[in-house]
């Protein structure tokens, strides 16, 4: 078990990493991610706050649809990334990182006096599973009274788990589909339970921190801390796709416009490893003799079976086939920018 | 067969050393195996090279990490297991058969003296158990 933010949390099961990895692409996998942090924002002007502070335009979104957005300082940096989910005009529930949810929760309510609406830390109030891979609607499916087929991707609904209320979104950071079910942390075990029995004709297994780090890499998905934090701008992190420049304003808005006019220097890129060899978190990025960067994410792709990873390097070096050097403990290893995701699932 | 078999010594860095005359075969236990999860690749020297003895030999990859392998006494390098260039998840699954990693001539047999027997590896284990 390792802290992580606080909680304790399995880095893998018995299985292993691989096989927990492995299990998810192919077959249905079970993640306990009730760490993550919940904020709730209910009032006649709910949107307007969530406008004013995310990066998505989240007036686009009906009544039972989610979307990926940043929370952005105004340097257009990340105070974290977050799911917004619009439950009614006036009631929007965000999924925040464990680790941010009390700083989120902070940032959002010093900005909530500016809007007729009310923001609350909900995140005691519920446990999060998710159930991930091509096995997972099957898996829930005879558990809940919902029919999972009608919700579509980044959609959710309410309904039941196994009697228990839940908000059932068809969500996921595994690049795989799949469920994140949230409900009443009292029933957390039950439930957990339950999955695992259900999902025993599909060979099901839990998976730990490790496979959960492995899948969203393959699936080139930041994570906070690593990719993104509060020194890197949403354009800098290849999200230009969740900042809507043209929604009105927000905050970060203004120097995420600037620096779009201005062109960007650096961006985040996925590479391949060349060389025998696995560059890790942190190691140092070469262009020639100059260290241009680091590693953000860098593991061994248990599906891919290559050694991947995700670094910012200088823009004019960005393109697909650009090579560059990492430094792996002392030996430079050559490196390829490729396209990403580095894995995408066939519909 | 015992996590910690007793016809094996084994130091502070968790590696074994089973010797059969004057050759030693050498590889990581069962506790150092399941720290580091599945390993990915194993950097091992070429028959020939010398070591001290606690110099280090190699590296081992998981996928979360990596390890750098020291020698549990002084030799010289006769074998290197090149299956685990293709079967690394031997060093998981068998830490102490498919996994071996070298086979050393023992530079001085008196060495292996100062190493840990099963017991008192299992409670060196023990006595590391902070939390």
């Amino acid at each position: 078990m390792i802290d992580f933010g606080g909680w304790d949390m399995p880095v893998q099961y018995t299985a292993g990493t691989i096989e927990e990895h492995m299990t998810v692409r192919t077959r249905v996998g079970l993640f306990d991610v009730s760490h993550m942090g919940e904020i709730e924002i209910r009032g006649p002007q709910a949107l307007n706050l969530v406008q004013h502070v995310t990066t998505n335009d989240a007036s686009k979104l009906a009544d039972g649809q989610a979307q990926y957005s940043g929370l952005t300082y105004p340097e257009g940096t990340f105070v974290d990334d977050i799911l917004v989910h619009r439950f009614a005009d006036d009631h929007y529930f965000l999924c925040v990182n464990a680790s941010n949810a009390d700083k989120d929760f902070a940032w959002i309510a010093s900005h909530a006096g500016e809007f007729d609406c009310e923001a609350s830390n909900v995140s005691a109030n519920y446990s999060q599973i998710a159930v991930q891979g091509p096995q997972a609607l099957a898996t829930l499916q005879p558990l809940t009274d919902v029919s999972l087929a009608d919700i579509k991707y980044y959609w959710f609904t309410r309904g039941h788990v196994d009697g228990v209320p839940a908000l059932i979104a068809r969500t996921g950071y595994t690049g795989e589909d799949g469920f994140e079910i949230y409900f009443d942390p009292h029933e957390s075990e039950r439930i957990w339970d339950k999955l695992l029995a259900q999902g025993q004709s599909f060979n099901i297994l839990p998976c730990g921190l490790a496979a959960r780090n492995t899948l969203r890499l393959e699936a080139k998905m930041a994570l906070y801390g690593h990719e993104i934090d509060d020194t890197t701008t949403v354009l800098e992190a290849d999200l230009a796709w969740i900042c809507k420049l043209n929604k009105g304003d927000f905050i970060g808005r203004d120097k995420l416009v600037a620096q779009k006019a201005a062109g960007l220097t650096r961006k985040l890129v996925g590479f391949e490893v060349l060389d025998k060899g696995i560059a890790r978190d942190h190691y140092p990025v070469f262009i020639g003799d100059e260290q241009v960067g680091y590693v953000t994410s860098g593991s061994p792709a248990p599906f891919l079976k290559k050694n991947i990873g995700m670094a910012y390097l200088p823009l004019a070096h960005t393109a697909v086939g650009s090579q560059f050097d990492i430094d792996v403990r002392g030996r430079r290893l050559k490196a390829q920018v490729v396209p990403t995701p580095f894995y995408k699932r066939s519909k | 067969m015992s996590v910690y078999p007793d016809n094996l010594h084994y130091t502070k860095d968790h590696e074994w050393i089973r010797v059969e005359g004057d050759t030693g075969t050498v590889g990581i236990t069962h506790f150092a195996q399941e720290q580091l999860g599945d390993v990915v690749h194993v950097q091992l020297p070429r028959a020939g090279e010398k070591f001290d003895a606690h110099a280090t030999f190699g590296e081992v990859e998981s996928v979360k990490t990596f390890s750098e392998l020291f020698t549990p006494v002084s030799g010289e390098i006769v074998a290197a297991n090149d299956a685990l260039a293709d079967t690394p998840e031997l060093v998981n699954s068998e830490p102490y058969g498919g996994g071996w990693m070298i086979k050393l001539k023992l530079g001085d047999p008196s060495e292996v003296d100062k190493l840990l027997s099963a017991s008192e590896y299992e409670d060196y284990l023990e006595s590391q158990k902070e939390d």
